[in-house]
């Protein structure tokens, strides 16, 4: 089959590659009919994830069509349309039993955990697509994928919907609605989000499924402005003013209610070596970096909310936790526990309260993929999300 | 061999055996499963080689001996006999290898509830005494440099063996295609003779 492959920095190609097949019981395989870059796909493709191997298969946002089921496979069929998690959950551990996916502990694979735990003191669930580190699973970028857990997985697409509505429940819609559940919005509060990127714009989205009174936006790309502003956000050009200032002014001098962070420290890397590298020669990226979480501690309101789906690796310098401790703020993150909310929200898109395909700005295909990588890198203002069809 | 019926403490059990040259492991797992199928899945050595990495072959001799098959680096094998020195169902299982092991072991498995009714923990103890001569060098490899991995790399496959029926896997290249060079030039080279 065709595949998306990652050969090192700013090196994607597309590769032919053998097969995917059924290995273990709960597996199925899937026909690829659409999938997506992620803005985390472009840390890959910055190089800046260890433990990848060139030739790795990319991409954790797709969805297909089953072309086999493994003998244990009881809620899907041969020729059902699904959408899948990027993250990868059995449903019998512990943590998957009190809905905490994102920790499985059965996904990872034995040989693969331990890199993660080495760093960590614990091995989250297997990842599609994303290092070794994190299982070293295939991605979705390519005409095949095997998919482990398929009855717990995988969510069934029923008629009467098209792919670009639902294949954003495969991320970045339960990443940007957990976010946003995570500031438990009550009646007239007021909502920061910083980074529109595609899940800043749907987090701004998701406040409002959930009440909020006001959303404030907050970037500094025209294009990803004006979307946030379309969606019913307040915007603020980070280039144009002072953030703590405007957010105190737009908020009567009180600060946001909740505060989201969607930019996350992702560019440092994971490893002990970036960790390393970072102290002794990228300390000004380590001043720079947790720029966002500063400013959001700073803004929010006392008893506030700081939600953090921007995904953090190593450690952090100069964070103002002495605002935070005296402000009483709670601090919710995390990788999305992404079983919980599938059902739930594609109900969300079937009742048309939402149509998470607007933020799509590319359809390609497969074959593209090489420069849809470089232009999402490169071209952010025009280029919020690309789609690309392998089948 | 501690075996007393309080809770030993671990670590001070590391830290005094880490005294000795020995290789050991120390490592524990909780399996949300009750005690009894743990302890009973673990006893019948023939399920021992669903879940551990490197055993060729577990041949029952009886209910105390067995004989291991173990595949070291580079092509070779070791084996062993195995006694049971230890069988207290439901909590202890140990063992120690017999006077012509090629890799002197000795161990032991406790089984203990997890607290608040979460399953089983599973506290296992593994000593390797190092293996002397050329041989022994390679098997070092395998059993020294790192004698706490393979133990945590085993106890994790048993724990999901025992919660989901099967050991996740992300091997190449059915459970996980990649490109590699040489199979690209064997489909080329495939390809010029067809």
């Amino acid at each position: 089959m065709r595949a998306v492959t990652w050969h090192g920095k700013h090196d994607i190609r597309v590769d032919t590659v053998p097969d995917p097949k059924i290995v273990n019981p709960h597996d199925i395989v899937i026909k690829t009919t659409a999938t997506a870059i992620c803005g985390s796909d472009l840390h890959l493709y910055d190089g800046v994830i260890p433990t990848m191997v060139s030739g790795d298969i990319l991409g954790h946002e797709f969805m297909g069509e089953v072309v086999e089921v493994g003998p244990e496979v009881t809620n899907l069929k041969v020729g059902d349309r699904v959408v899948n998690p990027f993250t990868i959950a059995c449903g019998q551990c512990m943590h998957c039993k009190s809905s905490f996916f994102s920790a499985c502990e059965n996904s990872n694979p034995a040989d693969k955990a331990p890199m993660m735990e080495a760093l960590y003191g614990y091995a989250g669930s297997g990842l599609f697509g994303y290092s070794h580190m994190m299982g070293g699973y295939a991605g979705g970028q390519a005409e095949y994928v095997r998919i482990p857990f398929g009855n717990v997985g995988p969510i069934k697409i029923p008629d009467g919907l098209d792919d670009e509505q639902v294949l954003f429940l495969s991320d970045i819609f339960p990443t940007a609605y957990q976010a946003a559940e995570n500031c438990n919005i009550q009646k007239g509060d007021t909502i920061a989000v910083w980074g529109l990127g595609p899940v800043g714009q749907l987090c701004v989205k998701s406040c409002f499924l959930l009440g909020a009174e006001r959303v404030i936006a907050i970037d500094h790309r025209p294009a990803r402005l004006a979307m946030a502003k379309a969606s019913g956000a307040d915007v603020i050009n980070f280039e144009e003013v002072r953030v703590n200032e405007a957010l105190t002014e737009m908020t009567g001098g009180r600060g946001p209610d909740h505060c989201i962070d969607c930019v996350g420290l992702e560019a440092h890397g994971w490893a002990v070596d970036n960790v390393l590298d970072f102290i002794k020669t990228t300390l000004k990226v380590s001043f720079d970096r947790p720029h966002v979480l500063r400013e959001a501690i700073v803004a929010c309101k006392p008893g506030g909310t700081l939600s953090i789906p921007g995904v953090y690796g190593g450690l952090l310098d100069k964070v103002p936790f002495g605002a935070a401790f005296g402000k009483g703020l709670t601090m919710k993150m995390g990788q999305t526990n992404m079983h919980k909310y599938l059902a739930p929200l594609l109900e969300r898109i079937q009742n048309a309260e939402i149509d998470p395909g607007f933020i799509i700005s590319h359809r390609l295909g497969l074959e593209e993929a090489p420069g849809a990588y470089k232009n999402f890198h490169d071209n952010q203002n025009e280029w919020t999300k690309v789609v690309l069809r392998p089948n | 061999m501690i075996s007393s019926d309080t809770v030993p403490n671990d670590a001070r059990r590391h830290k005094a055996d880490r005294e000795s040259d020995d290789a050991m492991a120390v490592r524990a797992v909780t399996i949300g499963k009750p005690r009894q199928e743990v302890f009973d899945f673990f006893r019948d050595v023939t399920n021992l080689a669903r879940f551990m990495e490197n055993i060729e072959r577990i041949d029952v001799v009886d209910t105390t001996h067995s004989h291991w098959v173990v595949k070291a680096p580079a092509g070779h094998r070791v084996e062993w006999d195995s006694i049971l020195t230890a069988d207290e169902p439901g909590r202890l299982l140990a063992w120690e290898t017999g006077p012509d092991a090629e890799v002197k072991n000795h161990g032991r498995v406790e089984f203990r509830d997890a607290p608040g009714g979460r399953g089983t923990e599973i506290h296992a103890t593994i000593v390797y005494e190092p293996p002397a001569g050329a041989l022994g060098k390679v098997i070092a490899l395998l059993f020294q440099k790192e004698p706490g991995l393979q133990a945590k790399r085993d106890l994790r496959r048993l724990k999901m063996l025992l919660e989901t029926g099967e050991i996740a896997t992300t091997d190449y290249p059915d459970a996980a295609p990649r490109y590699k060079k040489s199979d690209a030039s064997d489909e080329a080279k495939a390809a010029e003779t067809r």
